[in-house]
């Protein structure tokens, strides 16, 4: 399976070769051959001067599915009695879908001892909200959350349900995905409506952030999203706004079947790098763990954190938890400030998507400065300090 | 214990070079690599082995040339090996792949425990582990970074929560995805490479496990990307000029002038 090429109409100028993301073109003399890579994205039908190639419609099976869901939804996580940020982003990016396709906007929310979130949760946009409270759900876990998410999708049949991208929604709701049997997009960046076919259009960055795809699920329901944090804006706060709230109940044979034994809040642990503003990252510049510290400071009167590339974790000047990059944390905070980072690939592809990124490096050449907004050549022990002391004068402390 | 662990062919992304003017990978002669994280999972897998004996099966779906991962598992010192290889299977989303890895998991028989790197470098969907677990009907604990305690009908282990860490107990058989803190992957040894040199490695198609063409692959998926394209580097790119000191300086002039660092109230 893949596009279908003419080679009446083919004049082997290769261009598709370069438009296709996935490499699944190679010349066989003097036309492409499609590999088994080919998803029928179109890129190279888009690019081809000679109108040569043609994406054949995919045979689906019906689904009825479509026509019965009504509703945008938002899973809205709660854990140790604290929502994420991330719930306000997807209800604010929920309410305008749902504004969209002229519906209600629903949040699920499940826990135990949740007095006051579904008021918050009416407060931060939603029309509905079903919030299932019982000791089962005291602590996440995946088997018993995705039943009783899973039972809800069934009975009220949303068209769409976004969930955030944090540790819980991408644990738990692929497997929700699943279950229900419905197609999954993960860790979107962007969201839109398609108002004819009234699909979800899902981006996402794909081959580490090397390019961009915009997804959708034609057939099966609900169209599910994880959804990066800090992307969406939230919405306005409708203080003191009563929407419905449907109490759920579980049924008397649920249980969970893994058990939580202990929660450990440790920011040590476990750097919040993916939620963190900002973020001040050290490589192999900085020399070694004395290094480090010219970064924490800077990472302190910032507000942020540290982060490290596997270079410097490798070397074990810092741990594991504060690598930003392939095998590390993903992360797209407003503020990147590299540091003696040359920029390796596997580096590049965790931190690119960063609204604002400086670069402090003493080779000109390095590819960190093609991905920095502001690139500075130079010394990092003279530069960072001067960033500090300017900042402390700014405000008034230096 | 019966461990299978499911591995990704993908492109290694390590040593090349983003195009500087398309931001995109030159991914000309780049070589296929065993997916990272998926290497966390053939570590995890042997120190269980080591703990509480038993065998290890590596399972991939993947085009012929896959098997070259099956066959660096060996090295590793997994048992035995399965590629997964049907043009069937090509385009395939997360829920298409899992009904494959589901199948052959199945038919591999009495697996009581399943193991998946956290996700893949080059989809970061992090959704097939999951996926399996539920087609299976095993429970799951995603971004497992420690293990407590290994017995034949329990894992204790530490989940990696954006917040710290859970101490999770779950009964086997079950599925876990593990991140890098579960230890770093040992070297292939002597021993497993001249193994994995003489293994041949077996394959199943659709046909062999069971599945309909058209449950599988790109017309088994529920999900169609429409649109490809380059992202925007929004903003322009500039370098300072000055001494160290006048470039600091400056550098926090203007993040604070376009309000990316604000001086506070």
């Amino acid at each position: 399976m893949g596009v279908i090429i003419d080679k009446e109409l083919c004049i082997g100028c290769e261009q598709c070769l370069d438009a296709c993301p996935f490499d699944a073109l190679e010349m066989k003399g003097d036309v492409p051959e499609v590999g088994d890579a080919c998803t029928l994205c179109g890129s190279c039908a888009d690019v081809c001067p000679e109108g040569a190639i043609t994406v054949p419609e995919v045979e689906r099976a019906q689904d009825d599915r479509a026509a019965q869901a009504k509703g945008v939804w938002v899973y809205a996580e709660v854990r140790g009695g604290q929502m994420p940020e991330v719930v306000a982003e997807l209800l604010g990016q929920g309410r305008r879908l749902a504004g969209q396709l002229g519906v209600e906007l629903g949040a699920v929310v499940l826990g135990h001892g949740l007095g006051g979130v579904a008021g918050e949760l009416f407060a931060l946009g939603a029309d509905v909200v079903y919030a299932a409270d019982d000791p089962l759900l005291a602590d996440f876990n995946d088997d018993i959350y995705c039943k009783v998410l899973t039972r809800l999708i069934a009975e009220y049949k949303p068209e769409v349900l976004l969930a955030g991208a944090t540790s819980v929604g991408r644990s738990m709701i692929p497997r929700v995905a699943t279950a229900v049997a419905t197609g999954l997009t993960a860790d979107c960046t962007g969201l839109a409506i398609d108002p004819d076919k009234r699909l979800l259009l899902q981006t996402r960055p794909a081959f580490g952030g090397n390019i961009m795809a915009t997804i959708v699920c034609p057939t099966a329901r609900p169209q599910m999203a994880t959804v990066r944090p800090r992307v969406m804006k939230r919405g306005e706060r409708r203080e003191g706004f009563e929407g419905r709230l449907v109490t759920v109940s579980l049924d008397a044979e649920d249980q969970a079947v893994t058990k939580v034994l202990e929660v450990v809040q440790s920011l040590e642990e476990n750097v919040n790098l993916t939620g963190a503003e900002v973020v001040v990252t050290g490589g192999r510049g900085v020399g070694g763990p004395e290094g480090f510290k010219v970064v924490a400071q800077l990472a302190e009167a910032l507000g942020g954190v540290v982060g490290a590339t596997r270079g410097a974790v490798d070397s074990e000047w810092i741990g594991h938890a504060h690598q930003v990059g392939q095998t590390g944390r993903t992360v797209a905070p407003k503020l990147y400030i590299a540091l003696g980072v040359s920029g390796a690939v596997q580096h590049l592809v965790g931190m690119q998507g960063s609204d604002t990124i400086v670069a402090v490096n003493n080779d000109p050449n390095a590819p960190i400065f093609d991905v920095a907004h502001y690139g500075i050549v130079g010394d990092l022990f003279k530069v960072a300090p001067a960033m500090l002391s300017h900042l402390k004068q700014l405000r008034g402390q230096g | 214990m019966k461990i299978a662990v499911c591995i990704k062919q993908v492109p290694d992304t390590a040593n090349v070079k983003l195009d500087p003017e398309t931001h995109t990978l030159k991914r000309e002669g780049v070589e296929s690599i065993v997916n990272p994280f998926d290497l966390f999972a053939l570590e995890a897998a042997l120190r269980i082995k080591e703990a509480a004996g038993g065998e290890i099966v590596a399972v991939t779906m993947g085009p012929p040339q896959a098997e070259t991962v099956i066959k660096d598992a060996i090295g590793f010192g997994v048992d035995e090996g399965l590629l997964l290889s049907d043009r069937a299977f090509a385009g395939a989303d997360t829920w298409a792949t899992t009904a494959v890895l589901a199948k052959a998991i199945e038919g591999l028989g009495d697996v009581d425990l399943v193991i998946c790197g956290k996700q893949a470098v080059d989809g970061d969907t992090a959704q097939v582990g999951p996926g399996i677990a539920q087609r299976l009907g095993l429970p799951h604990v995603a971004f497992v970074k420690g293990f407590r305690e290994i017995e034949n009908k329990r894992l204790v282990v530490e989940r990696q929560m954006d917040d710290g860490y859970d101490v999770v107990e779950l009964p086997l058989p079950a599925l876990i995805t593990v991140v890098r803190e579960v230890g770093e992957p040992r070297p292939p040894s002597l021993k497993g490479k001249m193994r994995a040199k003489k293994y041949t490695v077996p394959m199943q198609g659709a046909a062999d496990l069971g599945l309909d063409a058209s449950q599988v692959g790109l017309a088994g998926s529920f999900t169609q990307v429409v649109k490809v394209f380059a992202p925007s580097h929004s903003g322009e790119r500039r370098r300072l000029e000055g001494s160290d000191e006048q470039m600091g300086a400056q550098v926090i002039d203007a993040l604070v002038d376009n309000q990316v660092i604000m001086l506070g109230s």
